[in-house]
């Protein structure tokens, strides 16, 4: 049950619990274009498991690109070993909904640009405010 | 005794053992004992991607790990030692005296029965378990600090029930 219609997943989202569904669900939410991601969950998978999770949905979907929550997480090594014989694969750690927005809106970049691009947006997303400090800001540099 | 943790996971380093309990725990170094990851510099070059900058990682086969565990236990820094499987660790056992050991992950595979939602296991690795609660190991399993430690007689006791 594969050839139903052509590929539209352009990127897999992988981490832990719903963390992935949950990102993508949100992107749906936002752009509509919830297809570009494949979520994944690690939960309850050996190692074994994991790889050969990952090199099916990579081999199934055509994705070129793969995001991971945490680096030292088991889908961020899975992603490596799925690499060494895949080294076009794209790999992408400590996503966030920002850097996935990002990359939906540069979908005919290659997508070792978009996922750079990515990465920067993903990074400047992040600030910190209030709890009553002095230097105010929380507009990055 | 710094090494805090002697944990069976089939992840090996994971989420779960770099953060879930490395940051309780305070955890400074990882001990990889696998015989088959010691003698890779690719497998061993994976496992240090995925080791926080804070830890260290040292990788041994079950024979040098048996020599050096005295060495880790002085260790002035805490560490948890990690094997991906209970053969392995009861073979660490039977080389060297281990006081209790952690079931954190053995996953689904074909010929295991679900004892609970992270642990399955096949009648070799039970009868393994026994060895080592034998020996005076305490078995327990434990996927994440904040969970019920599960003794290893409550474990086999349980049914297919997650």
């Amino acid at each position: 049950m594969s050839d139903s219609n052509a590929p539209a997943i352009r990127a897999i989202v992988a981490g832990h619990g719903d963390w992935a569904a949950g990102l993508v669900s949100a992107l749906a939410q936002i752009t509509g274009r919830g297809d570009l991601f494949l979520p994944l969950t690690n939960r309850g998978m050996s190692g074994e498991q994991l790889e050969m999770a990952l090199r099916a949905a990579v081999d199934e979907t055509g994705a070129s690109c793969v995001f991971t929550d945490l680096v030292g997480g088991s889908w961020t090594l899975t992603a490596r070993r799925v690499m060494r014989d895949r080294p076009s694969l794209v790999l992408v750690t400590g996503a966030n909904l920002s850097m996935l927005l990002d990359f939906t809106f540069h979908d005919s970049m290659p997508p070792e640009e978009a996922a750079r691009l990515a990465v920067e947006k993903g990074r400047s997303a992040m600030t910190v405010g209030g709890g009553g400090m002095q230097t105010g800001g929380g507009r990055g540099n | 005794m710094a090494i805090e943790l002697y944990r069976i996971d089939d992840r090996l380093i994971h989420g779960q053992v770099v953060v879930g309990w490395g940051s309780p725990l305070d955890i400074q170094f990882l001990v990889l004992v696998d015989d088959d990851v010691a003698d890779s510099e690719w497998e061993q070059e994976l496992y240090r991607m995925g080791t926080p900058p804070e830890m260290a990682i040292y990788f041994e086969t079950v024979d040098s790990a048996a020599g050096q565990l005295d060495h880790y236990r002085r260790d002035e820094r805490r560490g948890i030692l990690l094997t991906s499987s209970i053969q392995t660790m009861r073979r660490l056992a039977e080389a060297a005296s281990i006081p209790a050991v952690n079931l954190g992950g053995i996953h689904h595979r074909t010929g295991r029965t679900e004892r609970l939602r992270y642990v399955f296991l096949d009648g070799e690795e039970e009868e393994a378990l026994r060895s080592l609660a034998d020996r005076g190991v305490i078995v327990t399993a434990q996927d994440v600090p904040a969970a019920r430690a599960v003794p290893l007689s409550e474990l086999l006791a349980a049914g297919q029930e997650g």
